[in-house]
């Protein structure tokens, strides 16, 4: 009975500070949180809002920014695309926030470019992405193709010496688009028609005993085959339960995939994974003092000693600091001065390194290719001898590769084409 | 051929390979100083790049002394380490907050460290092939037959000619009939590699041939376009003939496959197939019950991870009585609180289970956090065998197993049981079935619990294939709606007929018009097939329809 009249009392004194701080509400900085609670997404978004929260209740812990605290905005768009830019709208216009993050897949991502371009505010993106954009509004802090695919690719082409391409997805933007870079890329490093092989699965695709068997045809051909995967994160567990039960082994085919990170394998037996590879920019493995600080933080504060983290919440990290770094410089969280002050940003990443915000609203990081371990970490296997800055427009596809991106004054054009000179596109 | 080196080199390897096996065989290795010539090579291994480690690797083997076998393991499960304070090599396994070092050359305890202390040295999928391929070598003569298998199945893959004599010897030793078939198999690619004359190249192809499995056909083709004249032919020969008979294996394994997803269906479906086949009501929350099911086998598994780990093989036996029962109270609980007031109106009844279902996924959401939780396959579940050149895989084949027995079983319910029987008599004609003194209330509450019950034994199945997520029935609601509709509704042996024919029809278009276009198609056919009859495959006839 006490115990209940504890909860109470508590929940009291809740209600009591949220009216608080509704009412402190003029002395602080509004920070929006986008990302999806509820739907399909949630499983992979719910994780970045915690993330989010977890920063924002740090940079407080350390006083704040520009003397006022920071208050996070939290809304779910419910893994719903027209709804995020619904959602976009009322933390702009409504709660009046300065900076976003948000957004996982790349339709929700478009839904939104609009919004924040016709209310001039700022959204960091943290997901890796097929690239082909770059826009005002938007910080871009995931991966371009050129900071995961074709370093993998490149791996696995060096060191295991692969000649035969199973290139695997989940039929949506992010896939195709990758999947029509890498075989560009394939085609100019030599590799014949024949020896790639294209697949696209529905989203959520459970069902993949056909496939696995193509995939081991295709593999029996006397040339050394692998898998690049692009297989969307939920859909990626019965695909690798199906690989270890049919005995491919990774020193066989190995499997490199763009979107499976930690938290993916939390849900899996990764035993007869292991040698399976991905490539991101950070791991949690990452062997650095400031990382280790990060998982300690982060796993204080969802009070859970299990957690993982992942790439995208490095990326979080990345842009919440370049942010906060870009506010302080500015002396004001009025966008145009933010937007202008965060190219050239440089702050440190979780791999040891720093990165920096590019004219072309990328960043620079290093590339990692890891191995699965038993453990269901990764372990990396080659990284990048420096940094790799992220580039919107791919160097091998028709149209793009004429195509620069530099926000900066005289310029300020997302897609510069310089062979004709003008802003606009390719023709 | 790029392995070509002396022959003498070649004998000086198989007498040192011999050599140290017999060492090996004449038993543990004893603590002495003999090994420490060794020392620099192993220490070595902490050094350089992949490429290094590749060549150290080999110079290690070269050595032929029988400690290397265990390092090399070590290296290969990751557990080899460097102390960073001196640069020497050991074995590090956890314990406690540190690890434990073990010399790899004596074997002795070297005390423990702390993790910073030691470096992992690391290891790529191509050092595991080599390490595979050179452990294969050095343990093609072990007393143990299983060791002897997998040595020859590793040697097979690396087809590196310069075993080829140690391969002869084993074999001429061999007792055990399949190690001989496979130790066959594996002396004929190492041959092929070799500079041996045409005509031992020739039967061995024959050999490899005769396997005519995928691995065969790789090798061939590998052959094919390696060689010149006979060899050449006879590899063209051979492909040809593998090609044809695999073709018609692949057509065995689309049944197969289509069976196994056919079974996926039926057991998504067929707890529906009481709810709104019987009963008439359209369930949307049918898939949330499936995902409770799978939550127990979750809740179950980790309980004995926690108290009682040697269960684990038991899990899912303890998991289906307990996924039915709670299912199947949360199916009676909605009946009485929610559906019973909705008889007849299906419009608000598929409103209010809609609801009902997005209640349920946030509440496991809320409960269980957002994230997949890991529900492992007890050994019986994992892997995969041989069935000519069909493989099958253990959990599929368990599934297709279940889903049987659970059809059988709610037949036998159905129709044998004083329950199933005033089942059908409510559903046939309920006024009559009142006047004849059944509580109807309670057998509609129940029939519905029932059919909940089974969907939570399909989830503790779909646990072993699927992805335990809050997400898990939404991906199984529409498929099992078009199996019920297909299949003809209140037929449960329509829905039988028609998960397996969705599930064959699926598996045959999918080669062809890739997994996306196969689903739209089946999606078409469906349509077009409802079109013409209406009521599904097996359609009721008599006075039950008009009811």
């Amino acid at each position: 009975m006490k115990n209940i009249f504890a909860q109470f009392a508590l929940a009291g004194l809740m209600g009591s500070t949220m009216i608080g701080g509704a009412l402190a509400a003029e002395d602080t900085i509004k920070v929006g949180v986008l990302h999806s609670l509820s739907g399909t997404m949630a499983i992979s978004e719910t994780t970045l809002k915690d993330a989010m929260l977890m920063l924002i209740d740090e940079q407080n812990k350390k006083g704040g920014l520009l003397g006022k605290k920071l208050e996070a905005v939290v809304v779910d768009p419910a893994s719903d695309w027209p709804l995020f830019a619904e959602k976009a709208r009322e933390l702009i216009e409504v709660n009046k926030v300065d900076a976003v993050f948000g957004c996982w897949t790349s339709v929700s991502r478009k839904s939104v470019l609009p919004v924040f371009e016709e209310l001039n505010s700022i959204l960091f993106y943290p997901v890796q992405y097929e690239g082909e954009e770059s826009q005002r509004n938007v910080f871009y802090t995931g991966a371009a193709p050129n900071q995961q695919a074709i370093p993998a690719v490149d791996y696995l082409m060096n060191e295991e010496g692969v000649e035969r391409w199973v290139l695997a997805g989940t039929d949506y933007v992010y896939p195709r688009t990758t999947n029509k870079i890498l075989e560009a890329y394939l085609k100019a490093k030599g590799v014949a028609e024949e020896d790639i092989m294209i697949n696209y699965t529905p989203f959520g695709h459970s069902d993949w005993q056909t496939i696995v068997s193509d995939i081991k045809t295709f593999g029996s051909a006397g040339k050394k085959t692998a898998v690049v995967s692009t297989i969307n994160g939920d859909a990626n567990v019965p695909f690798y339960k199906e690989l270890g039960n049919a005995g491919i082994k990774a020193e066989d085919i190995p499997v490199v995939a763009f979107s499976v990170g930690e938290e993916e394998l939390a849900g899996l037996d990764t035993a007869p994974l292991v040698g399976h590879l991905a490539a991101w920019n950070y791991f949690q493995s990452a062997d650095a003092e400031i990382n280790a600080e990060f998982i300690e933080t982060w796993r204080a504060f969802i009070g859970d000693e299990e957690r993982v983290t992942n790439d995208p919440m490095e990326a979080h990290f990345i842009g919440f600091n370049m942010w906060v770094k870009a506010v302080e410089a500015a002396g004001t969280t009025d966008p145009d001065a933010v937007i202008d002050a965060l190219v050239g940003v440089t702050v440190p990443n979780l791999t040891g390194g720093y990165s920096a915000m590019m004219p072309n609203h990328h960043i620079t990081k290093p590339v990692l290719i890891g191995e699965i371990q038993e453990d269901g970490q990764f372990e990396t296997v080659w990284e990048t001898a420096g940094l790799v800055p992220g580039d919107a427009w791919s160097d091998y596809l028709e149209g793009s590769k004429d195509l620069i991106s530099d926000w900066r004054a005289p310029m300020s054009c997302g897609n510069f084409n310089v062979k004709t000179g003008k802003c606009g596109g390719a023709e | 051929m790029i392995f070509r080196k002396p022959v003498a080199m070649s004998f000086l390897k198989t007498f040192l390979a011999l050599f140290c096996l017999l060492t090996v065989a004449m038993g543990p290795v004893r603590a002495d100083d003999s090994h420490e010539a060794l020392r620099p090579l192993v220490n070595e291994l902490a050094s350089g790049k992949y490429d290094d480690t590749e060549r150290q690797i080999q110079a290690l083997v070269a050595s032929g002394d029988p400690v290397v076998a265990s390092t090399l393991q070590a290296l290969r499960a990751g557990d080899l380490y460097v102390r960073k304070a001196d640069g020497l090599v050991f074995i590090a396994r956890k314990a406690g907050k540190g690890f434990a070092l073990t010399d790899p050359l004596t074997g002795a305890d070297a005390g423990e460290v702390a993790k910073r202390d030691i470096d992992k040295i690391k290891v790529n999928n191509k050092l595991r092939r080599v390490i595979d391929a050179s452990l294969g070598s050095l343990t093609l003569l072990s007393s143990d037959p299983t060791v002897r298998l997998a040595a020859a199945q590793a040697v097979f893959k690396a087809g590196d000619p310069e075993v080829l004599d140690v391969l002869e010897t084993a074999l001429a030793k061999e007792t055990d009939d399949d190690v001989r078939v496979v130790m066959e198999q594996a002396r004929a690619a190492a041959l092929l590699n070799s500079d041996r004359g045409d005509a031992e190249k020739l039967d061995a192809i024959e050999t490899i041939a005769s396997a005519g499995n995928r691995d065969a056909l790789s090798l061939l083709i590998g052959l094919r376009s390696a060689t010149q004249g006979p060899v050449s032919e006879a590899a063209d020969t051979a492909i040809r003939r593998i090609e044809k008979s695999l073709a018609l294996w692949d057509n065995a394994q689309n049944v197969w496959y289509g069976l196994s997803l056919g079974s996926v269906l039926l057991l998504a479906a067929i707890g529906l197939a009481i709810t709104f086949g019987v009963m008439g009501v359209i369930n949307m929350a049918h898939g949330e019950m499936v995902m409770i099911g799978a939550y127990v086998t979750f809740v179950v598994q980790e309980i004995i991870r926690g108290s009682a780990p040697w269960l684990f093989d038991y899990s899912l036996f303890i998991a289906l009585p307990l996924a039915f029962l709670v299912s199947g109270a949360i199916g009676v609980g909605v009946e009485r609180f929610i559906i019973r007031f909705l008889y007849g109106r299906p419009l608000e009844t598929l409103l209010a289970t809609w609801g009902l279902s997005l209640i349920l996924q946030q509440a496991v959401r809320s409960l269980f956090g957002p994230t997949n939780r890991e529900v492992g396959n007890p050994a019986w579940m994992s892997g995969a065998f041989d069935l000519g050149q069909l493989t099958i895989t253990y959990n599929r084949m368990w599934i297709v197993v279940f889903a049987m027995l659970v059809f059988a079983g709610l037949m036998l319910v159905l129709k044998r049981t004083s329950f199933g029987l005033f089942t059908r008599a409510v559903t046939q004609n309920r006024r009559m079935a009142a006047s004849m003194g059944i509580r109807t209330p309670w057998i509609d509450a129940l029939t519905f619990g029932l059919g909940s019950g089974i969907a939570g034994i399909a989830g503790v199945a779909l646990s072993q294939i699927d992805n335990v997520s809050p997400n898990l029935g939404q991906g199984y609601i529409i498929d099992s709606f078009m199996v019920v509709v297909f299949g003809g509704v209140g037929n449960l042996w329509g829905t039988l007929v028609g998960a397996m024919t969705l599930g064959v029809v699926n598996k045959f278009l999918e080669p062809y018009a890739g997994a996306v276009l196969g689903k739209i198609l089946v999606l078409v056919f469906i349509i077009l097939f409802i079109q013409k009859r209406p009521r599904g495959l097996f359609a009721l006839k008599g006075r039950a329809v008009e009811a």
